[in-house]
């Protein structure tokens, strides 16, 4: 359901400001979302200023730079630091994305925002709760189901129906797109969501998996599929510059292909 | 899967378990989404197409207004006539018609988009930026013709 504002025990409050040093050069804001269960009652918005020539060119440089001579206590998810892992995905300047992928000299004023990913359970900091997300991931059945018995060696794909699935299989899941989708944030327990839906499209374009039928069935809904209103924040947003919307597009077309038929469950 | 209720701290409804109750007695806090969001020209258009069908139920009342006057008699009509060449009448036309021409923008844009076309970032921004700002152009010009053609005049 929509609802604009935050709920009660939501809304940050302002929080501490950690000055630069006087006389530093190139000075930068980041202005960072802090949330302790143990502690806090409220989020708050916490202020670091840091001088861009102490760390390096990444946001989560900057973020490991306030870590480690800041305040240790802000905690934050990264691994891979090369944008493969999805770990570090938060909301940075207004946007979904990839703190080891973003640079600092990339976003628009030198004032940065970094929250955690929109309308998530915060579990600490600029760490959220993804365990529904993960669900539906779950939900979509991504793995192959083939009615062939299992061959010898690998099963074969031409080259042609191997192309079909380039934009399809980069994704990393790391949540940026469907936390990024107001649709998702109104009804994200009904909505499977653009990852999801870009995933579940994935398995139905594979010519050797032969659950397409079923896996159309699964999405033959009013809210799982249908709530896409091509709002496009998704492709928008994505660091790996995948489109769900279009995936999402081609698969209602599916829907309504001649001859389609749901059957019974 | 069914609601979870943020404020209340009951998690019997949420079977992920995201909205437990925490060391502090709060449930978990919601992230902040449209006031740290940065819009996009698409969602602009989206969220434009969803006030403008707000509008054009208004419009639909208004015309619903006129028919009845028409019904009640001449002295009716004659008055709801006075009243939509008044400057107020005419400042209210010029609104709907641009609630009309971006109903329509935007109708064509979802239209185009469901075929499956113009669903990478450049067209679809393209086809938002004339579905938000082409209704103040065409409602302008419609206008012009209308006073040119002396249907209309102050």
């Amino acid at each position: 359901m929509v609802q604009l504002t935050l709920p009660k025990g939501s809304k940050p409050t302002t929080g501490k400001v950690f000055k630069a040093a006087p006389g530093s050069k190139d000075v930068k804001t980041y202005k960072v979302y802090r949330y302790d269960p143990e502690v806090d009652a409220d989020p708050r918005w916490d202020v670091y200023e840091v001088p861009t020539g102490d760390h390096g060119p990444m946001l989560l440089d900057a973020l490991i730079h306030i870590k480690n001579t800041i305040d240790p206590t802000l905690s934050f998810r990264r691994s891979c630091r090369e944008g493969i892992c999805g770990s570090c995905s938060m909301n940075i300047d207004g946007r979904n994305t990839l703190a080891c992928t973003k640079g600092w000299d990339e976003c628009q004023s030198s004032n940065i925002t970094i929250a955690p990913l929109p309308h998530q359970p915060v579990v600490k900091d600029l760490v959220t709760d993804l365990s529904l997300f993960y669900a539906q991931y779950d939900s979509i059945q991504p793995y192959l189901q083939s009615d062939e018995p299992d061959p010898e060696k690998e099963r074969l794909q031409s080259p042609a129906d191997r192309e079909k699935l380039d934009g399809l299989y980069e994704c990393i899941l790391c949540a940026c797109c469907s936390t990024s989708c107001p649709s998702y944030w109104w009804n994200q327990e009904e909505y499977l969501g653009p990852a999801a839906l870009l995933q579940s499209y994935r398995w139905i374009s594979d010519s050797r998996d032969d659950a397409t039928q079923k896996r159309l069935d699964d999405l033959e809904d009013p809210f799982k599929l249908y709530r896409c209103h091509t709002i496009m924040n998704c492709a928008q947003v994505c660091p790996k510059g995948l489109n769900p919307a279009k995936a999402i597009a081609e698969t209602k077309k599916l829907m309504i292909a001649p001859g389609r038929k749901k059957q019974a469950a | 899967m069914t609601h979870p209720n943020p404020t209340s701290g009951d998690a019997r409804d949420d079977q992920t378990g995201r909205f437990v109750t925490q060391p502090n007695g709060h449930v978990r806090p919601l992230s902040p989404h449209i006031s740290v969001w940065r819009w996009h020209i698409t969602m602009a258009a989206s969220i434009l197409f969803r006030v403008t069908i707000g509008a054009m139920t208004v419009a639909a009342l208004i015309a619903l207004a006129w028919l009845a006057a028409a019904a009640a008699g001449p002295d009716a009509y004659a008055g709801a006539l006075a009243f939509a060449g008044s400057p107020l009448g005419l400042f209210i036309g010029f609104g709907l018609t641009v609630v009309l021409f971006s109903f329509i923008l935007n109708g064509a844009r979802h239209l185009i988009n469901d075929t499956g076309a113009a669903l990478t970032i450049k067209p679809a921004n393209l086809l938002s930026a004339i579905a938000v700002w082409g209704p103040i152009p065409l409602a302008v010009l419609f206008w012009i013709a209308l006073f040119a053609t002396g249907r209309v005049s102050l």
